[in-house]
């Protein structure tokens, strides 16, 4: 077969093609430059941090400005404790909701009330920080608190949920954090529970199954990997999640067993410390090396969420 | 194809259950078993109640202390020391500069990344599913670490704060969400659409320009508008960038106001009227976010 010849426009089209080829090429290579950059970035800013303390940086419990010498434990264990408050809280709800809105509630209702819990999702960490501060805080500190630290003081749990009661600390920031979480689980979950084939389930209430054992017998355990999934990205927004803890967390770097006792978390600490920390100093690099562990701590989280929720396909 | 077996198993055995008894007496365990079922039909519909009741009650304490603030001096004028009738004109006109300058940076990147991954990056192409899994991570990194990000790229170098580096911040937050609705949108197009453009000697750039993007235009502007609403309530990535500025600026080489951070700043104040002004700001955050929501979401339904 002849080869027809390229003629000079084509040429030219051909040529443009190439060039919207690389174009595209770049773009996509600043996605990446973006994520290299951040990583980058954050080690080398919390390498001097790294070095000076070692490993000590991880086992030191105290973060002192006044002596410049600085440990992870204490904010560190206020974003895992607080993160776990909110999923113990947040999961139960998004199950709930996302039951109620695929088995339950009409299509009609559903689609309405699936926006709205969507909506709440949408809603900036800001202004969840300022209503927990105005509605979250004071019921605790007025109802909860003062109820736990009479009657429960000297009960087994005691040192667990007495504590000052001004409201402020992981209890606040973990419901909080979980009514953060929950409408994105919900909407997780809803889409892992319209995958469980029909038949499965019709065929449970076709021999009688209440709404009860539909739910543990076929949706839970047909479902298992992709609701852990959901718990896990929720876990990770709430791991980073600043600007609503700092307002209710109360921001105190100490380490102890009250649930109710002011703390802070990784990132509320970078948020409130970083303004003092003068570039170049030890305790900026300390931020930065906060700032490192908290992205590999979000990669994992997500890496791990896209394990489970692939091995169920 | 083992967990259908099990789950079939499992209505088998529940099947036998009911079938031994008698459906028309309500036995001891028949009665349990309606109890256990009504508790937990509440419980779920108790879970969706207390979500739709959270999201009331922020709405109501909104509404009802940030309408109060919301006057056309508000509007009007800027920020000042507490009693001096100051507004939040800097900081709105502060969060539209940042955010419309950060839009401008961010589609046409996000645009032409979520093409690429859509239209040159299918099955086999690491570098796309590379790519693809590094906007998923962006997407779900922590906004005060792309600040610290920034802030170690634009703002300590220079020595100073800027609205242009808040720009470039609120950019990266938003360039992973328009990256992937851009590739989501462009893939429910038909191949037979890219087929025809081909057939009739349409080069491959003309195609995905003129064909594709343009029956996808659509859902790609609502991802362009949901990266619009994530940018506007945002306030980490901006306190170590643009870091907020008391008095009106328009250059963008100064720190600058934003909502966010005049909210973040007024709302733990000791002085009523800041604390109104940061009401009024959330009041106003809330509802533009929620407005390009529930416009998105209506106007992708049909």
């Amino acid at each position: 077969m002849r080869m027809t010849p390229v003629s000079r426009s084509q040429q030219r089209r051909l040529g443009f093609d190439i060039f919207f080829h690389g174009l595209l090429w770049l773009c996509a290579l600043v996605v990446l430059a973006l994520l290299g950059g951040l990583i980058l970035l954050m080690a080398t800013g919390g390498w001097k941090a790294f070095t000076t303390f070692g490993l000590g940086f991880f086992t030191h419990s105290s973060w002192n400005p006044v002596h410049d010498v600085y440990g992870v434990i204490a904010p560190l264990l206020g974003t895992v404790v607080s993160t776990t408050i909110a999923i113990l809280f947040a999961l139960p709800m998004a199950f709930g909701a996302a039951f109620w809105l695929t088995f339950i509630a009409s299509a009609r209702v559903s689609a309405i009330v699936g926006m709205t819990i969507q909506l709440l999702a949408a809603v900036p960490s800001i202004i969840f920080g300022m209503w927990g501060f105005l509605v979250i805080v004071p019921f605790i500190a007025r109802n909860i608190q003062p109820f736990f630290n009479h009657h429960l003081r000297h009960s087994a749990f005691g040192p667990l949920l007495s504590g000052p009661p001004v409201g402020t600390g992981l209890m606040a920031a973990g419901i909080v954090l979980a009514i953060m979480i929950a409408p994105f689980m919900t909407a997780v979950m809803t889409d892992v529970f319209k995958a469980i084939p029909p038949m499965l389930r019709e065929s449970a209430f076709g021999l009688g199954a209440t709404r009860w054992e539909v739910m543990h017998k076929i949706v839970v355990p047909w479902s298992r990997n992709g609701m852990i999934g959901a718990v896990v990205l929720g876990m990770g927004r709430a791991l980073g999640e600043t600007m609503a803890v700092t307002f209710i967390i109360g921001n105190v770097t100490t380490v102890g067993w009250s649930l109710f006792a002011p703390r802070s978390t990784v990132a509320s600490l970078i948020a409130l410390q970083f303004p003092e920390s003068p570039a170049g100093s030890l305790r900026l690099s300390s931020l930065m090396a906060l700032g490192f562990i908290l992205m590999l701590l979000s990669c994992v989280s997500l890496v791990l969420a896209r394990f489970l929720r692939g091995k169920r396909q | 194809m083992r967990a259908p077996m099990k789950q079939a198993v499992a209505v088998h055995e529940l099947g036998s259950n009911v079938a031994q008894r008698d459906r028309w007496s309500l036995g001891r365990k028949a009665l349990r078993r309606r109890i256990v079922d009504y508790l937990a039909t509440g419980a779920s519909i108790a879970a969706a109640g207390v979500l739709l009741l959270v999201l009331a009650s922020i709405l109501w304490s909104l509404l009802s202390r940030g309408l109060a603030g919301v006057s056309w001096a508000t509007l009007t004028r800027p920020m000042g020391p507490p009693g001096s009738g100051g507004g939040l004109a800097n900081a709105i006109i502060g969060s539209i500069l940042q955010t419309g300058l950060a839009l401008l940076m961010a589609a046409p990147v996000g645009l032409m990344c979520g093409i690429y991954l859509s239209e040159y990056g299918r099955k086999g192409n690491y570098f796309a599913s590379t790519v693809r899994f590094v906007a998923d991570v962006l997407m779900s990194a922590p906004s005060i670490l792309i600040g610290l990000f920034i802030y170690q790229l634009l703002v300590a170098p220079f020595g100073h704060f800027s609205g242009f580096s808040g720009a470039v911040a609120l950019a990266v937050l938003a360039l992973p969400v328009i990256v992937r609705t851009t590739e989501d949108m462009l893939r429910l197009v038909p191949t037979a659409m890219r087929e025809s453009g081909a057939a009739l000697g349409a080069a491959r750039w003309r195609v995905t320009l003129f064909l594709c993007l343009r029956s996808a235009r659509k859902g790609v502007m609502t991802g362009v508008l949901l990266a619009l609403a994530r940018m506007g309530g945002e306030t980490a990535p901006l306190l170590f960038t643009s870091l907020g500025n008391q008095i009106m600026s328009l250059n963008m080489n100064k720190p600058m106001a934003s909502l966010p951070i005049a909210i973040y700043q007024y709302a733990g104040a000791s002085y009523d009227d800041w604390v109104q002004l940061a009401w009024t700001g959330a009041l106003l955050v809330t509802f533009g976010v929620l407005l390009i929501n529930i416009t998105v979401r209506l106007a992708s339904r049909r």
